[in-house]
């Protein structure tokens, strides 16, 4: 008896079902791969950045000595007055069998060379403290404070460290004595970018974004909800709209650094911008963020059902009192989150940034919108690329953030869309 | 401090002033009105009165305001230089270039590279000077303007001005304004591009630049120095542009795919619900971080790895950077095909079906096909964005500029090159600045090229089954 065609079809019915799984194993796969590397990624930066939080502070008795102060009655003379002499005596008073030139150095370095700044703070806010003892907590270098939080081996040869046994002995004893310890890194979050990790902070980097988004927003928000108003509610379809619009998706797909060369080009060369600005890098993140604004204030106004159009236009309005009047208020929910995400996304935009000269290494917390500033993620890497071992966990906790901040914005825009989103 | 006001300030005093001018406009209207027998007399409701009031006071003193100041920093420089003694002002443009900033930080007060030299001071005192005539001349002729349109506006309000009609009018000249400004943004983009461009082909002809083989942009200083060979050939750039991206595309593309038809066709609702967004996150992550992440883990990962096999994996590897970038872009494809194979009409799947076939035997024979075109548009959207990344390869992939396939050795890209060049202590004007123009203007082309294709393509495929 011949093999009916329902037999061939059996036959191969174990394999084809085995294909099946297959092709559907590769999908769980793929998206587990995409997933794990999400974890994976955040996991790596995660773990680097929670030591940042923390710095190794050193306790000194701080002895406001007058002969070494000199003069402190008037401003001028307070400037010039030698604090970190006092920060290395009250170190050295410590240790009082540190004699040699050298060893003595080598003391003096394992406290911040910015601790005097903080110091003379103190005493300017309280110049009765001349004479006085005072206990101080101040930041350790960041050689101590990599060792403290356990990213230096101690047990490595002597050679292929940054601190000599002696240095290794002295942080031993500060220990033993209580006079070490990890606090809360509030430097981190109220400074400007320094050239020692333990002094550098954030806050002049997020000040700097500050400034550059509320220029973007300013620009992009009203004209972008313009232009989709336009392009949606009145224009007629010819070939100057198809212009438009084409150009629109296109910008859209335009890489951002091109913006960047835009920018550099026209604002700065030949309207002569300062370099730096906040005010240049919003002007450039407002044309880059644009497309995005009105793409989606366009979605936003094409979802408004035309009944409402038409009732308002029944009743007696004009088109634009239509529009402004009944259909805006309806769309506006939408054109917000779109907004907010395309903030995000500028947020966190780099390359642009890099080509108006937002990179330079500035000191200063900005205070208006023609400061020389950074950005926020060209912060990020200007300390990726610093090789102290110290800037590797400020870089992680830099971009932990960052990402606090996109993740608070992408969260605003999902509550607004779920709490106004209509269905009409 | 001068006795003139600062931008801001003058911004605010005209935003007042429009203020003003409306509620005055509201107010001569109530007045007129009451005259004529009432507000119904009236062609408009009183806020249009006031609204035609404001916006003629505000509009062109903004105007003016924008491109007073967008000017101003431009001609005051030219007009202090041509001030400048003779033996300044015939130095060779770079040379000058540093002159005048050296001039605007004795201006800002801040110490200016050079020992100063008198003639320069006397410059800055007339850089300031200018300054400040140019901002009292314009603070005179803004708010001037302003008042001087709210007092007209208020003469001829009467009962039968059609102040609604205007105002709506004005209305819509500015929202088309605001519509074209991305026909602008282009139109600046391809100006700026191709006017530094030509000016870097006039030195390089654009067959060497196109066809050379060696990319080493540092141009020699001096006539001995050693290594300086400074030869523009942007074959090697290209080329490792391309492997990084087909690299990433290799990620990104199985990858990207598959997920998108496990969420659309196998996944259910509470998975699709979790998954999507989870991966959209991907995409939102600054790429800054995926720099970093690549600089710091995989690459010495895949070096590691690479040592354990006897292969001697470059630090830089393109490896490294083209991995990480396709994870980047898996969204970009699996949100894009996602969409397109949705769209592909259920009537076709359940053809597939009655025959006897399995689900996967449908969707690679029956979904997929139908869904390719979609599915070619967006892998070239993912392949643009491939090409114009920047911060990934910046920090993960190296500068110079190999000539190889080989994913273990060290490439440069386009991206790298721009950045490089023009991040820095830049020298104005010459090729080596100007080569980074020419690369921006290169990358453009071919993005724009890409998207137009992609986009075409996607909406064709859209058109055909709606």
């Amino acid at each position: 008896m011949s093999e009916t065609n329902i037999d061939i079809v059996k036959q191969g019915l174990e394999k084809r079902y085995g294909a099946e799984k297959r092709f559907r194993i590769y999908g769980v796969c793929a998206i587990a791969a995409s997933l794990i590397f999400l974890a994976f990624l955040f996991i790596s930066i995660g773990t680097n950045a929670y030591t940042a939080f923390q710095q190794t502070f050193i306790r000194l008795s701080v002895y406001f000595d007058p002969e070494i102060l000199g003069d402190t009655t008037n401003k001028e003379s307070l400037a010039s007055a030698n604090f970190p002499a006092v920060v290395k005596q009250s170190l050295l008073k410590m240790f009082p069998e540190v004699q040699s030139r050298s060893e003595k150095k080598q003391l003096t370095s394992l406290i911040s060379s910015g601790a005097s700044y903080y110091v003379r703070d103190m005493f300017i806010e309280n110049p009765a403290l001349v004479g006085e003892t005072v206990q101080v907590w101040l930041p350790a270098d960041d050689d101590v404070d990599m060792l403290i939080k356990g990213h230096v081996e101690r047990g490595v040869e002597e050679g292929e460290r940054r601190l000599n046994n002696n240095q290794l002995g002295w942080i031993e004893k500060l220990e033993k004595d209580g006079n070490i310890e990890k606090r809360f890194n509030k430097i981190f979050f109220t400074t400007g970018d320094s050239r020692e990790p333990e002094l550098a902070g954030i806050f002049g980097a997020v000040s700097g974004s500050f400034f550059t988004m509320i220029v973007t927003l300013l620009f992009s928000f009203p004209i972008g909800v313009a232009a989709a108003i336009y392009l949606e509610e009145f224009a007629k379809k010819n070939r100057w709209t198809d212009i438009i619009e084409v150009n629109i998706n296109n910008l859209a797909a335009v890489p951002s650094i091109v913006f960047g060369l835009l920018g550099l080009a026209v604002f700065l060369n030949f309207f002569g911008m300062p370099r730096s600005a906040p005010l240049v890098g919003g002007l450039v993140m407002t044309l880059m963020t644009l497309p995005v604004i009105i793409i989606a204030s366009r979605a936003a106004l094409k979802s408004v059902p035309p009944s409402i159009r038409e009732a308002a236009l029944g009743v007696g309005a004009s088109q634009m009192q239509m529009v402004f009047h009944h259909v805006l208020p309806l769309a506006l929910p939408g054109m917000l989150t779109g907004a907010i995400i395309g903030m995000a996304r500028a947020l966190g935009e780099t390359a642009p940034l890099l080509m108006i000269g937002m990179v330079a290494f500035i000191v200063d917390v900005p205070s208006g919108f023609t400061d020389p500033a950074t950005a926020l993620p060209v912060q990020i890497f200007l300390w990726a690329d610093s090789p102290e071992r110290g800037f590797l966990e400020k870089t992680s906790a830099a971009i932990m953030v960052l990402l606090t901040f996109l993740i608070a914005m992408n969260a605003l825009a999902v509550i607004l869309r779920k709490k106004f989103e209509k269905r009409w | 401090m001068d006795t003139n006001m600062n931008p801001t300030m003058l911004l605010l005093t005209i935003l007042f002033l429009s203020v003003m001018g409306f509620i005055m406009g509201k107010r001569r209207s109530y007045a007129v009105a009451n005259d004529a027998g009432g507000v119904s007399e009236l062609h408009s409701r009183p806020t249009y009165y006031g609204s035609l009031t404001a916006l003629w006071c505000a509009i062109p003193a903004l105007i003016i305001f924008s491109f007073w100041l967008l000017f101003e920093s431009r001609i005051i420089t030219d007009l202090v230089i041509s001030s400048l003694p003779d033996q300044l002002q015939n130095l060779p443009a770079d040379r000058l270039n540093l002159i005048v900033n050296d001039i605007k930080n004795i201006v800002n007060g801040n110490i200016s590279s050079v020992d100063i030299n008198p003639s320069m001071v006397a410059a800055a005192e007339h850089y300031k000077k200018l300054n400040s005539l140019s901002h009292a001349s314009l603070t005179v002729i803004v708010i001037a303007i302003a008042i001087a349109a709210m007092l007209v506006i208020q003469r001829t309000i009467n009962p039968k001005l059609r102040a609604r009609n205007h105002v709506e009018q004005m209305i819509k000249y500015i929202l088309i304004a605001c519509s074209t400004i991305a026909i602008f943004t282009t139109i600046g983009i391809v100006l700026s591009v191709l006017y530094e461009s030509i000016r870097f082909f006039r030195v390089i002809p654009l067959t060497d630049f196109l066809t050379g083989l060696e990319w080493s942009p540092q141009m020699a200083i001096r006539a001995d120095q050693v290594g300086s060979s400074g030869s523009f050939g942007a074959v090697p750039v290209f080329m490792g542009t391309m492997l990084i991206s087909a690299i990433a595309m290799c990620v990104a593309v199985p990858i990207g795919l598959m997920s998108a038809i496990y969420l659309s066709e196998y996944a259910n609702r509470t998975f699709r619900s979790i998954a999507k967004p989870l991966l959209e996150i991907l995409a939102g992550i600054p790429t800054v971080v995926y720099g970093f992440f690549a600089a710091l883990t995989v690459a010495p990962m895949i070096r590691d790895t690479g040592a354990f096999f006897w292969l001697d994996v470059s630090s830089e590897s393109a490896l490294a950077a083209g991995l990480v970038m396709g994870i980047m872009i898996i969204p970009f494809v699996s949100s894009l095909s996602d969409d397109v194979i949705n769209a592909v009409p259920q009537s076709l799947r359940d053809g597939a079906y009655a025959l006897g076939a399995t689900k996967s035997e449908t969707i690679r024979q029956v979904v997929v096909p139908a869904a390719l075109p979609g599915i070619v548009g967006s892998v070239l959207l993912a392949v643009s964005r491939a090409i114009g990344e920047t911060m990934i390869v910046v920090m993960a992939a190296g500068m110079s500029a190999n000539l190889t396939v080989n994913p273990l050795k060290t490439v440069t890209t386009v991206t790298v090159q721009i950045v490089a060049l023009l991040v820095g202590d830049q020298e104005f004007d010459s090729p080596k600045t100007l080569a980074a123009f020419a690369l921006g203007l290169m990358l453009f082309i071919v993005t724009l090229i890409l998207n137009v294709i992609a986009l075409v393509v996607v909406r064709k495929y859209r058109e055909q089954y709606e």
